[in-house]
């Protein structure tokens, strides 16, 4: 009994550990951040691209389906209601305020995030990180500040693609295959959604942006230098993105619900 | 050198479908109308404004014209002030026009929407408008033709 309560507190300790560690690094990463956005710019473009662009067609053809899944959803579910009209607004709600930056973050995490965590963890393991300090020079401003860059550009662009295409995606479903009123279909979106869900999205993303990309950076840089340590690196970079966006989610929707009321 | 010019190109046009796309959000899936322009206010008083809410639209012939600025209570008169604001262009709307609460639908949303009178005068900025129709409460509505059914 005393035994289970001893590791119980052992783990809770590690787990503050871990938090603390975290939120220091992740200090640390911003207060390196705007001189290397000066000093460091192209590795910084580098990163864009490797965690932006090179997720593109990922995300948009994951956008795409899952607008076509909402405009059939929306259909048939309202069509119960004679309202089928409103699918455009259904569908662009749901993808602006919820579905756009949440699916955006965890395809992210997924495609980019564990490079990400993988790379850095395998500099680890071989050595390369100390031998940038070896050479004096910082691997956290090196490697992992235009890395997390990166992340943090990209997210709020790739959740607008999302959104943009999902639109789409629900106008081809809901408009071309199932024959609602395309003007209707812009024209009740239209009247149904204001700036402030825009915003609320537009946010998400950029809040998602950040904890995704210290996530994967986090994990990468503290890895074990082992073949082992870097693939659990990797997993926990997954795991613990997709628990911190969703409980993220549910924050900021509950606080924007609360300064909009 | 062609790897540079990849990574350029790729990052441009990422940021490009990025930007372009917040755009097309911004722009094209919301009500913000072109109303950034001149607009004047004028104020009309009902007994009951329903479930009438700010930025509802103003209609007139069923184009929408402008929109509600705000609602207060006046203590005073025990009535609502609706502060309504029209866009400039359509400065020529007949003073004993009529401002009416109706609503979109069975269950849509309510808007206020004025009927043309024929008076020479404009309504012109801080103008208030005369004659007004409250919304229409279904409760009230019901009780009436309850209590109808019941004299007869």
């Amino acid at each position: 009994m005393t035994q289970w309560f001893f590791e119980l507190v052992y783990t809770l300790r590690g787990f503050l550990q871990t938090f603390g560690a975290m939120n220091l690094f992740f200090l640390r990463i911003v207060s390196y951040s705007p001189r290397a956005i000066i000093r460091r710019f192209p590795l910084v473009i580098r990163q864009v691209y490797n965690s932006g662009t090179l997720s593109l067609v990922l995300i948009m053809v994951c956008g795409f389906f899952v607008g076509m899944v909402l405009g059939l959803q929306g259909y048939d579910n309202l069509s119960k209601f004679n309202s089928e009209d409103s699918v455009g607004t259904v569908a662009a709600l749901s993808l602006l305020q919820e579905l756009g930056p949440v699916l955006a973050a965890l395809l992210w995490s997924g495609r980019a995030g564990t490079a990400l965590a993988s790379e850095i963890g395998l500099m680890r393991a071989t050595d390369q990180l100390s031998a940038m300090e070896m050479m004096a020079v910082d691997p956290l401003r090196r490697v992992v500040v235009p890395r997390f860059l990166g992340g943090v550009v990209s997210m709020p662009l790739l959740a607008a693609i999302f959104s943009g295409i999902g639109i789409f995606g629900a106008y081809v479903s809901g408009v071309i295959i199932l024959g609602v009123d395309g003007g209707v279909f812009f024209s009740q979106m239209q009247a149904n959604v204001e700036p402030v869900h825009i915003w609320q999205g537009i946010i998400k993303s950029c809040v998602f942006g950040v904890a995704a990309s210290l996530m994967a950076v986090f994990e990468g840089y503290n890895s074990i230098p082992t073949a082992e340590g870097v693939g659990r690196a990797t997993t926990r970079t997954v795991v613990l993105t997709a628990i911190a966006v969703l409980a993220l989610d549910y924050m900021i929707t509950a606080a924007v619900l609360a300064l909009t009321d | 050198m062609q790897q540079t010019r990849t990574v350029e190109l790729g990052t441009g046009l990422f940021v490009f479908l990025g930007v372009g796309a917040l755009f097309f959000l911004t722009t094209q899936t919301s009500n913000v109308q072109g109303f950034t322009g001149d607009s004047y206010t004028v104020t009309a008083r009902f007994e009951n404004v329903g479930s009438l809410a700010a930025r509802a639209p103003v209609t007139m012939a069923g184009v929408t014209i402008g929109r509600v600025a705000a609602i207060d209570f006046d203590p005073d008169l025990l009535d609502a002030v609706v502060t309504l604001r029209l866009n400039s262009r359509y400065d020529r709307i007949p003073e004993d026009s009529d401002a009416s609460i109706l609503t979109a639908g069975l269950l849509g949303g309510q808007y206020v929407g004025l009927t043309p009178g024929g008076s020479e005068e404009y309504l012109a900025d801080q103008s208030v408008i005369e004659f007004t129709q409250s919304a229409v409460v279904l409760e009230q509505l019901i009780s009436k033709y309850l209590f109808q059914g019941g004299s007869e």
